[in-house]
């Protein structure tokens, strides 16, 4: 391997690339989808390829090619390099990186089962049993389970002299519950909805989900809701459960501190962010309470990983500190604006695209409450769980996220269901009418499979801790 | 090109089943892309992809495999892993068949030029496009690529079909400190992207967008641009034009066929071989696609089928099938909405109060039989008043039914756009629609 990468440095460099990477990956993936007793997707897939990313007359190049062979990459090098040199046709100044360590290292995720090594019939029939457990449960119209199984296999070299390996396994699944009638559809989802509980690991995180034993409750809940009363309108206390609450941390933490966003690379896709320079230290973003790191060294977590795309190690640091904006996401281009070295949230989707600011394990930290004392302390509010849908402006401020269930609380004592919950307002106001978060017993990481950013557009998988918190003062069942 | 190897592909793959019957989606990709923001080029890329999927059907088995190896050994190896997993999946008794050969009409949309643009042309390009914003004190952020596909199908039933299309697009958000513009465009030939129209258009909102006021939310008159009903009928699209959403009662047309849905200058149809649009002849199955009229005149009429959901219904495929194996059915990816006889001008001055919307962002279904759907406003969001445009405003978030909204449409454009959105590109005018109900407003 290192002949092939040694072969794409030096051809970069000839060629006037005054820095240059190249990465080489080798993906694997399993999906299984059972939905209503019928296996709708049982596919095996597998992807290689390889990216050269240069900086040559001051600007950035990058080309890949599925096609990893000694010709194809002095091709696609000689290519990232002309590419380059069209981008500083329109340029303000050289592309200047922070200096990052030489290192040369291998990274494998720890796991302990290799998912691999399970029979497709062991897994078919665990998600088997699990999906027949809520078809089978009266009134559930779609009944649907999926897995997934993925190991990614990357090389990372630098005309730096950096060379690291790593070997990165995935697992995740989850089950689902539709129950509809008429016009009134209503889901439940068991770990997560979008596809349940992701991680780095193997396939004892997916054992460990014990799907079997929440199939029948999801499925009922789904039912119930049917005959629930509509989610009231106005302005309540509410406390969101974990799952819900990662969603927030990522569209209105994660997102608005990736500092690419923030300096106006992403414009003209999903946007800016309200976190302008001036914020940094300087900015109240959430109450006293609120404490967020970023952190891509939690073992297990789907945002984990040894080294980002630009071999920079993985790394924890603050975002929030006691309600106050003190970190962005960086890279070794944005770092400097920052006069910092890069904080190793490079990351790439595959071969062929090219690394951008991502977030990793995104973490709102554990307070010193717990679940039932911050619903103790609510007269009239709502508890709300698990993710339907979600919005956010192009600064990410106002945001309006649905749950697929909630419940009322009244005088400190969970009460009735009720059905399509939503909730909106505005990050900062948000935040800061938070006044407790539950502790560690009940703070949990939730993986997110599906982050989407850039152009092309890239799917980066990150993960939230997060306990159930409380927020006073937000207004509930926006459009009824 | 790779069409010749694409072709080879399919038939090298086809030569190694052993199936009972045998599929093969085979697609290739080199796409170059090059991106601004601040007014230079921030980011400038190029990949190369070529990749085969098979579909093994063993009895009423099926089993999926994909690589992106394309040697002979590894087509080879991903056909008999496809058939071997088929033997662990358990009997679909509602499969019937893979779809039989049908004829496809040929249809061109490959440009030269497009597939030969160098990133020395985009950045040439570009240069006009941000000269034009700074001599206006303005920042350009945006994304130019140029580029093609391949797509071939084959099956052991005879289905052999191959088609090449290139595809340009230019997309710019043009900003000043207290206002943004948008320009876009998509097109087959590179040279039919005027850049500096799209410069002018996205500059001249830019500045008009500057200062915007707050505006309380409520209820009100809008007038959306074609950007805007593309979003929104794409997510309707998503939410209801499937046979598989009909088939699980999740659509908001069930129950609701010949029925009067919407207003009746409300038409929409799927037509990927209509010169409007940019889509294949045929689906990722190799049927031959069909027009499929979903609204007419406000009256809901039908949805789109794959062979899968076709075979239920006793129906023939109308060509909607997506890349298998997937979970979300058939889906239409080249929408077009009926022209009326109205203009933007004639919208405008014809409103006492009433809101402009550029574009939407972040849109999302919150339910997918209500079609309730919220989002964002960006990119010029304007106050009419008295026939004319008054304001700007500051961006608005709606919660509102699309299916409502239609079905209070006053005028519609003659003038219509092709616009990429959630599901493919769609062509469709501007409308004016009697009541839309904002929930939310926003800071900028």
């Amino acid at each position: 391997m290192k002949d092939l990468t040694q072969l794409a440095l030096d051809i970069a460099k000839a060629s006037g690339a005054t820095y240059a990477d190249i990465r080489i990956v080798e993906g694997q993936n399993e999906t299984i989808a059972i939905k209503n007793g019928r296996v709708e997707e049982l596919i095996t897939s597998t992807d290689y390829g390889f990216g050269v990313r240069v900086i040559a007359d001051g600007a950035w190049g990058f080309a890949g090619s599925f096609l990893v062979e000694r010709d194809e990459i002095e091709r696609v090098a000689r290519l990232a390099v002309e590419i380059a040199k069209a981008s500083a046709m329109i340029k303000k100044q050289d592309i200047a990186i922070a200096p990052a360590p030489v290192i040369q290292d291998t990274y494998r995720s720890p796991m302990e089962i290799d998912p691999f090594t399970i029979s497709l019939e062991d897994k078919l029939a665990l998600l088997s049993k699990a999906e027949e457990i809520v078809r089978k449960t009266p009134g559930v119209s779609i009944s649907s389970a999926s897995m997934s199984i993925s190991r990614e296999k990357k090389v990372f070299a630098s005309l730096e002299g950096s060379y690291i390996e790593q070997e990165i396994t995935e697992t995740g699944a989850g089950l689902d519950a539709i129950a509809i009638k008429e016009s009134d559809i209503q889901e439940r989802s068991y770990p997560n909805s979008h596809g349940g509980n992701f991680s780095t690991a193997g396939y004892e995180f997916i054992q460990g989900l014990r799907l079997e034993d929440n199939a029948a409750r999801i499925g009922e809940e789904a039912v119930k809701l049917l005959s629930a009363k509509e989610c009231p309108s106005g302005e309540f206390t509410v406390v969101l459960d974990g799952s819900q609450l990662a969603l927030q941390v990522h569209e209105s933490c994660g997102h608005p501190v990736e500092l690419d966003r923030v300096l106006g690379m992403e414009a003209s896709y999903a946007g800016t962010s309200f976190l302008t320079l001036d914020k940094l230290n300087t900015f109240r973003y959430g109450s006293p309470v609120v404490n967020i790191s970023a952190d891509a060294t939690v073992p297990g977590a789907l945002g984990t990983f040894g080294y980002d795309d630009e071999g920079i190690p993985a790394q924890k640091f603050d975002i929030v500190q006691g309600g106050m904006f003190v970190g962005y996401l960086t890279s070794r281009e944005t770092a400097v604006i920052l006069g910092q070295q890069s904080n190793g949230c490079m990351r790439a989707d595959g071969w062929g695209r090219v690394p951008l600011v991502r977030m990793t394990n995104i973490n709102l930290l554990p307070g010193d409450s717990s679940l039932e004392e911050l619903i103790d302390g609510v007269k009239d509010g709502l508890y709300l769980a698990t993710n339907r849908s979600w919005s956010i402006d192009d600064k990410r401020l106002n945001f309006q996220f649905s749950t697929q269930i909630g419940w009322e609380i009244k005088n400190g004592k969970l009460g009735a269901m009720v059905k399509n919950p939503n909730y909106t307002g505005i990050t900062p106001e948000f935040w800061n009418s938070c006044d407790g978060i539950a502790g560690q017993d009940e703070w949990g990481i939730w993986g997110v499979p599906n982050c989407g950013k850039g152009e092309p557009m890239q799917v980066a998988h990150v993960a939230h801790g997060t306990a159930p918190a409380r927020f006073r003062n937000i207004k509930v069942g926006v459009g009824r | 090109m790779d069409k010749q190897r694409i072709e080879e592909a399919l038939q090298t793959a086809i030569g190694f089943s052993n199936a009972d019957q045998l599929e093969v989606l085979a697609s290739s990709r080199s796409m170059a892309l090059t991106r601004f923001s601040n007014n230079y080029i921030h980011q400038n890329v190029a990949e190369t992809n070529m990749s085969i999927c098979i579909r093994a059907v063993v009895g009423k088995r099926i089993g999926y495999a994909s690589t992106n190896r394309l040697d002979k050994e590894s087509i080879k190896e991903t056909v008999e892993r496809a058939t071997e997993i088929a033997a662990y999946r358990p009997p679909d008794p509602e499969f019937a068949s893979l779809p039989e050969p049908r004829l496809i009409t040929e249809r061109d949309l490959v440009a030269t030029p497009t597939v030969e643009y160098t990133p020395v042309e985009r950045a040439t390009d570009l240069q006009k496009l941000i000269n034009l914003a700074a001599k206006n004190s303005l920042t350009a952020a945006g994304a130019y690529s140029t580029g093609y596909s391949v797509v071939g199908v084959a099956n052991t039933l005879g289905v052999n079909a191959t088609a090449v299309i290139s595809e340009a697009s230019l997309k710019t958000v043009i900003m000043s400190e207290t206002s943004s513009g948008y320009g876009s465009i998509v097109a087959i030939d590179v040279n039919d992207i005027d850049v500096g129209k799209i410069a002018s258009d996205a500059i001249e909102k830019a500045l008009k967008s500057k200062n915007p006021i707050d505006l309380e939310p409520g209820t009100y008159t809008v007038i959306l641009e074609p950007e805007a009903v593309a979003d929104m009928v794409s997510f309707m699209a998503y939410a209801g034009f499937g046979a598989l959403s009909l088939q699980e009662g999740r659509s908001f047309m069930k129950d609701k066929l010949d029925q009067q849905i919407m207003s009746s200058s409300i038409s929409i149809w799927d037509d990927a071989l209509d010169p409007n649009t940019i889509g294949l002849p045929f689906d990722f199955e190799g049927v031959p696609k069909r027009k499929v009229v979903f609204v007419e005149n406000g009256v809901a009429k039908g949805v789109c089928y794959d062979s899968y959901t076709a075979k239920k219904e006793g129906k023939e495929s109308t060509g909607h099938a997506l890349p298998a194996p997937n979970i979300y059915g058939p889906l239409p990816l080249n929408l077009i909405m009926a022209a009326g006889d109205s203009s933007l001008d004639q919208m405008i001055q014809s409103s006492d109060r009433a809101i402009l919307v550029s574009r939407f962002h972040y849109t999302n279904l919150e339910d997918p039989i209500k079609t309730t759907l919220t989002g964002m406003t960006r990119d010029g969001t304007f106050l009419i008043e008295n026939g004319e445009i008054k304001t700007a405003i500051k961006n608005l978030r709606f919660t509102q039914s699309i299916v409502d909204a239609l079905s209070k449409v006053e005028m519609v454009s003659a003038e219509r756009k092709l616009k990429e959105a959630f599901l493919g590109g769609s062509f469709v005018p501007w409308l004016k629609i009697g009541e839309f109900t904002f929930t939310g407003a926003t800071q900028f």
